[in-house]
């Protein structure tokens, strides 16, 4: 689904060339599920962003799904990021102006869904996220757990097949990033690929496969005894249907 | 991103900014209101000068009593005058070459009574002349009799909605009607015409001029409407007019004479010069909203980096983040400009209930021109803010971590 080949990403501050990503070559196959840990400054979120299109490298390839993406315009690139890409950000990113629902809402929004179509998506995932409740408050009426919520909701009410998620339990005290880990686990398990930024070691390890970065590029990628590390949810699996099945079975990178 | 839904994401963020928002309605608001007021009075007073003097034709005179006519400018329309104007000196006038009718003037207000009803009605007191100089139609009866100037008829021609005031549907022609201490007996009734003109015919009685004098206990006229045989010879008919006047007036030259060309070109500086300040204030104001049309957009650009950034992030093209920003300014400036326009109206239609005879009224190019100059700048003066939002990068914008 994913193919990094070479990539890097230079940035230039002052006269000096950082190399954010460097020489960097990963596959991911679709349904996976990663976590990407390093210090800090090893390009970490770099590597999101670029898989997120958010970004473009200074060399190498990105293919999705075996299309490479430097030819893409800049319009495809943001349908792609729409209709296939979720993001979940350490610092939320929710628009205070809007109400839980509305900035769940967004995406259809903009996407130009209609109203009609837009309102028994919002509510089903107002109810699978437990903000039925928090659904007219404005985020600063919010707690972290309850933002980060919203803000994964936001993410995944187009069901992409990618969700990246930068260091989403960042903010959060440990019982609230639990419950912020095992939902998207959760996403993971009804067949989204799912990779995310960490610092902490026991969310890092619950991953089924493991990126270790350092200077811009993997200094290790190795798979986990996944009986082991997924032990609580195996003994707590989702209930209901998956909520990033798609209907029209469409891949990403089809457009 | 459907209409509807764009103009209600604009709509919570022009709320969520409301100092700005409201600065900068109310910026386009002065601006629309300027336009519409000046424009509503200018209009306003052309219609009443032209209301006055259109209906006359190029050969009509009107002489006022007073002089002042040396400068170009408007005439004394009202002016204190030395010398009344008397019916001898129409009388005179009309003797001269050329000179093929006179209408005298005295108006004035009075109560006029029919059995139990009654009405304070303007009242004319002029002659059989003053009708087709006038064009004054009937719609019955006929208009007042041939008699010398000096002689009281107790006759009256009166307008369509006096009639229907005082009459309702009962038959008016023959009635007698009381004004002051004198009656009329109703011989014509005119034609209803429509509005617009400063003599309000409609509501109009007309009397002999001689009955008007002992009506209003006076003697001196109001105006002389001169007609002439033809235009060849207006300049040398009019010093022959005033010659006359001159000699019967002991050598002096105190009465005006008006000509429907002077008064217009007259009136046409005055209007010029008012289009003039409609345009420089409407340019200023403008301009001053446009600046800040463009930097509450600038401000709001960089206050929503980071927003942008989601916006990108979830998957709008940068063509609709352009627009997100365009058609919001453009909904503050119609915001503004509808405040500007309802104002305007109220303060015009305020205007006319405190002089009826003035039709205070925006022309509708103004209108539509004020609205399309207000929405036309907030278009022009959004463009590079919403350039500059378009052309962000997301993974900068998102960068910007001031978000919630
Ligand atoms: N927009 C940028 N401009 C300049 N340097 C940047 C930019 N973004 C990231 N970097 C640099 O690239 C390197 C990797 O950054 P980042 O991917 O944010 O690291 P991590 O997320 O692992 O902490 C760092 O040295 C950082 O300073
Ligand atoms: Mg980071």
């Amino acid at each position: 689904m994913i193919e990094l080949r070479q990539l890097c990403r230079d940035f230039l501050v002052g006269d000096q060339t950082v190399h954010a990503l460097d020489h960097l070559d990963l596959n991911i196959d679709k349904g996976e599920y990663l976590s990407v840990m390093g210090p800090s400054g090893s390009g970490k979120s770099t590597l999101l962003n670029m898989l997120g299109l958010l970004d473009k490298p200074s060399a190498g390839e990105y293919l999705l799904n075996g299309t490479a993406t430097s030819g893409l315009k800049e319009e495809q690139r943001a349908s792609l990021r729409g209709g296939h890409i979720g993001f979940v950000f350490q610092s939320y990113h929710l628009i205070p102006r809007l109400n839980a629902r509305e900035n769940i809402e967004l995406p259809l929004v903009l996407a130009g869904v209609a109203p009609k179509l837009r309102q028994p998506r919002v509510d089903e995932l107002l109810a699978r996220l437990d903000l039925v409740d928090r659904a007219e408050h404005i985020p600063n009426q919010l707690s972290g757990g309850q933002r980060q919520r919203v803000a994964i909701g936001r993410a995944i009410v187009m069901e992409p097949d990618l969700l990246l998620a930068d260091e989403p339990t960042g903010n959060l005290d440990s019982k609230s990033g639990l419950e912020v880990v095992t939902l998207l686990e959760e996403l993971n398990a009804g067949g989204i690929t799912l990779l995310v930024v960490t610092h902490d070691e026991n969310m890092g390890a619950r991953a089924r496969r493991r990126l270790h970065m350092i200077d811009g590029a993997i200094s290790r990628d190795w798979q986990t005894d996944s009986a082991e590390s997924k032990s609580i949810l195996t003994a707590k699996p989702p209930t209901g249907k998956p909520l990033t099945q798609k209907t029209d079975g469409k891949a990403p990178g089809e457009f | 991103m459907r209409f509807g839904d764009l103009l209600a994401f604009n709509f919570k963020a022009i709320r969520r900014q409301r100092a700005r928002s409201i600065m900068l309605l109310i910026a386009i608001a002065i601006g629309v209101l300027a336009i519409n007021l000046l424009t509503g009075i200018g209009e306003g007073g052309k219609q009443f000068v032209l209301g006055e003097f259109d209906i006359l034709g190029k050969n009509v005179l009107i002489m006022v009593p007073g002089k002042k006519e040396t400068t170009g400018g408007i005439p004394p329309l009202t002016g204190e005058t030395t010398r009344d104007l008397s019916l001898r000196d129409a009388e005179a006038i009309l003797r001269l070459p050329n000179v093929s009718a006179v209408a005298p003037l005295i108006p004035g207000k009075i109560e006029i009574s029919h059995g139990s009803l009654s009405r304070e009605a303007f009242t004319i007191g002029t002659n059989r002349a003053f009708f087709p100089m006038r064009k004054l139609e009937l719609a019955q009866g006929s208009i007042l009799p041939e008699v010398p100037m000096d002689q009281a008829v107790s006759v009256c021609v009166i307008g369509s909605k006096l009639r229907r005031e005082l009459f309702g549907s009962r038959p008016a022609l023959g009635q007698w009607l009381r004004a002051g201490d004198s009656r009329f007996r109703v011989i014509g009734i005119l034609k209803d015409r429509g509005q617009g003109m400063s003599l309000d015919m409609n509501d109009a009685i007309m009397i002999p001029v001689a009955s008007a004098q002992s009506l209003f206990n006076t003697e001196g006229l109001f105006r002389i409407f001169i007609e002439l045989r033809g235009l060849q010879e207006l300049d040398k008919s009019r010093q022959r007019i005033t010659d006359l006047l001159k000699n019967r007036h002991d050598g002096e030259e105190d009465v005006t004479i008006i000509t429907q060309d002077s008064l217009l070109s007259a009136f046409a500086n005055i209007l010029d010069t008012m289009t003039l300040t409609v345009a420089g204030i409407a340019a200023i104001s403008m301009l001053v909203a446009g600046i800040l049309i463009m930097n509450v957009s600038l401000i709001a650009v960089s206050q929503r980096t980071s927003e942008i950034g989601l916006l990108k992030a979830l998957g709008l093209p940068a063509r609709t983040v352009r627009l997100i920003f365009l058609t919001e300014a453009m909904m503050m400036a119609a915001g503004g400009a509808l405040v500007g326009l309802v104002i305007s109206q109220v303060l015009l239609f305020m205007a006319r209930q405190t002089y009826p005879s003035v039709p205070f009224a925006t022309p509708s190019w103004a209108m539509l021109g004020s609205i399309t100059v207000a929405m036309f700048t907030a278009l022009i003066f959004s463009a590079i803010p919403a350039r500059r939002a378009a052309n962000m990068v997301p993974v900068d914008a998102l960068l910007d971590k001031t978000a919630g």
